[in-house]
């Protein structure tokens, strides 16, 4: 035992961060990867290098930009590419944080009807035309998605503040609501015409084929900024692990945090429904499979999830292009198709449980 | 650890942590009660401010942990107040009362596992800073080291034993070395031998870094051994305050536990001999 010593320890530590940030690396070196590559698919016969030529002429050197491949990479291909890379992000941060901040295993926007929310009021937008402050458009269906996915965040936190509960209680509250507004949003389906029901229907499937630049840039947006301030209170999220009671006992009001932090996330997670409807998997699953290989300390968890979470994303929505070309499966199938099997093979495999 | 302060969020007005200067933590008419009507706790007055190892004793549900929770804010007293340097606690926030006061609980609430170091390094740090620096590392050390549990820096959290866990939950407790710490039922897992060797050194704690030491504790012959007073709490009051002679009677035991048992003294301490449960007196 007393062989052990102080820096023998500081180095072990050293190294167990050093493999958190090797796998940070990776994941960003995957995404370039997958960048270039889905660039490539389509009718226009780019090869990788060619992308990454015109990416960086259209950045560095407008002298040598290539008319038609700067077109396409940067009007056709990269718009969708780039939202399901921020939308992965935004994802698995806010699965990662959430899961955190509830102290629970379940919890991600999906499971505290924070999705369902955004999706019930993109519904209203699509279905029934109905908006907010006369906004017409995207707009108009970002912003109802935005208000509805602030509704379980406000429910969530009035139940929780009028008694004095647990992250358990803040999470069936969470479903509950859930289950309401995939009911309303189905009665409203049902008194749909044909048309508008095909167009709520596109939506909420759960797809980035229409992504747009504008939803890359909403989508960033909220996800840097939410990001940002997550990773900032990821050593608050390591306090709030270790139980209400001992937070507290460290200064920090566990209740006060969640809520700010549900404002936060719930913000987060209603900017990438409404433009891609919902992906389910991606906000639950990554940030495991980053604690499967990472742990829980939440200064590496989230970063590593929102990288993880847009590899997850962009890789299921290449094959989800490619698999069935030219016609293509919706990008929430395949996170779920790639998701589980991999999940489920970690969870036998990892050799401690991280729950 | 014990030497020299390398406490860098404390402002260093001293050299030497012994000569830091003491808390003055003042309990005036303190209640508490979940139902106004029957208040757990009532009419606690008592000032700790000498440099002593107190344990609390008192069957349970009793308030000891209540009693705790109030003195750190992790509940909010109904009546009377907690004073902190004569600083009322009710007009503190969370984290001025969090500064000075270490805090252990009984049971662990931890949820997803963080590594040992990480958890105990969460006893160290509130502030915004990312990274993890040497020498916090270095303290975490130190704290692991004076638990025996070194051994375990790298291990996660949930695959250690209970016994372990409240170790851990102990250096996460004491890792910043607080003038003022409070301990639920620390060693409430652990076998006889750990039992004494971290007892001993919570009891040597306040002479070597001029703090107060608060525990909560049922076993009896242990605490008769190292405590410098008891605290013994009955029925929402306290029931005796003193060194574990003046306080570890026949009768206290009889009418606070409904025990009886026979007092031998040695070397100048009680030893308890228990010998049944008898019926509690109706009125004290």
């Amino acid at each position: 035992m007393s062989d052990y010593d102080s820096d023998e320890m500081v180095s072990s530590y050293n190294k167990y961060v050093f493999r958190k940030l090797l796998f940070i690396v990776i994941c960003v070196v995957i995404m370039i990867a997958v960048i270039g590559y889905a660039s490539t698919i389509g009718s226009a016969g780019l090869s990788p290098i060619d992308v990454y030529k015109t990416i960086y002429n259209h950045f560095f050197n407008k002298s040598a930009i290539n008319g038609t491949n700067d077109w396409v990479v940067f009007t056709i291909r990269l718009p969708r590419i780039m939202t399901g890379l921020v939308a992965g992000m935004s994802l698995g941060i806010a699965g990662a944080a959430m899961q955190s901040m509830m102290k629970n295993p379940l919890a991600d926007p999906y499971t505290t009807g924070i999705s369902s929310g955004a999706s019930f009021g993109a519904t209203l937008a699509i279905g029934l035309g109905f908006t907010l402050f006369g906004l017409g458009g995207s707009s108009g269906i970002i912003v109802m998605a935005f208000v509805f996915s602030l509704i379980p965040a406000a429910v969530i936190i009035m139940v929780s503040s009028m008694k004095h509960t647990s992250a358990a209680t803040m999470i069936l509250s969470g479903i509950a609501v859930m289950y309401l507004f995939n009911a309303l949003t189905t009665i409203i389906k049902l008194s749909l015409s044909e048309t508008s029901l095909a167009a709520v229907y596109q939506w909420s499937i759960g797809d980035l084929s229409g992504s747009t630049w504008e939803s890359f840039q909403v989508i960033a947006i909220f996800g840097l900024i939410g990001g940002v301030i997550l990773m900032a209170m990821s050593k608050k999220l390591n306090i709030l692990i270790t139980g209400d009671k001992n937070a507290k006992a460290l200064g920090l009001d566990a209740h006060k945090l969640r809520i700010a932090l549900l404002i936060i996330i719930s913000l987060m997670a209603a900017s990438v429904v409404c433009f891609t409807g919902i992906i389910g998997f991606v906000g639950l699953v990554a940030p495991h499979i980053v604690r499967i290989f990472l742990g829980s300390d939440n200064r590496y968890l989230i970063p590593a999830s929102a990288a993880f979470g847009a590899v997850l994303l962009m890789v299921s929505d290449l094959i989800s292009r490619t698999i069935i070309a030219p016609t293509f499966l919706p990008v929430g199938v395949i996170t779920a198709f790639i998701g589980c099997p991999m999940f489920l093979w970690l969870l036998i495999k990892a050799r401690k449980s991280m729950w | 650890m014990f030497g020299k302060s390398n406490n860098t969020q404390a402002e260093p007005e001293y050299e030497n942590i012994q000569d830091r200067p003491l808390l003055n933590v003042e309990l005036k008419d303190l209640e508490f009660g979940y139902d106004p009507k029957r208040p757990v706790l009532r009419n606690i007055t008592h000032t700790f401010n000498t440099p002593e190892f107190i344990c609390i004793m008192g069957p349970n549900g009793v308030g000891k942990s209540t009693l705790i929770h109030c003195i750190n804010k992790i509940l909010k007293p109904t009546g009377g107040v907690v004073l902190i340097n004569g600083n009322d606690t009710a007009n503190m926030k969370l984290k001025e009362v969090a500064k000075d006061i270490g805090y252990v609980p009984a049971q662990s609430e931890d949820s997803f596992p963080l590594t040992v170091v990480d958890t105990v390094m969460v006893g160290l740090q509130n502030d915004f800073k990312f990274g993890t620096r040497k020498e916090d590392l270095e303290r975490v050390y130190e704290t692991l080291k004076m638990l025996s549990i070194e051994h375990l820096a790298m291990r996660d959290f949930n695959e250690l034993s209970a016994g372990q866990h409240q170790k851990v939950m102990l250096a996460r407790g004491l890792v910043r070395q607080p003038p003022l710490v409070l301990l639920d039922e620390p060693t409430s897992n652990l076998d006889i031998r750990h039992q004494i060797e971290v007892t001993k050194t919570l009891a040597q704690m306040p002479k070597l870094t001029n703090s107060i030491v608060i525990m909560i504790s049922h076993d009896i012959n242990i605490t008769a051994k190292y405590a410098d007073k008891i605290m013994m709490i009955s029925k929402g009051g306290i029931y005796a305050y003193g060194t574990p002679m003046e306080v570890l009677t026949k009768e206290a035991l009889r009418d606070v536990y409904g025990v009886d048992a026979d007092i031998i003294e040695r070397d100048g301490r009680p030893h308890i001999i228990l010998n049944d449960s008898i019926p509690i007196p109706k009125e004290v």
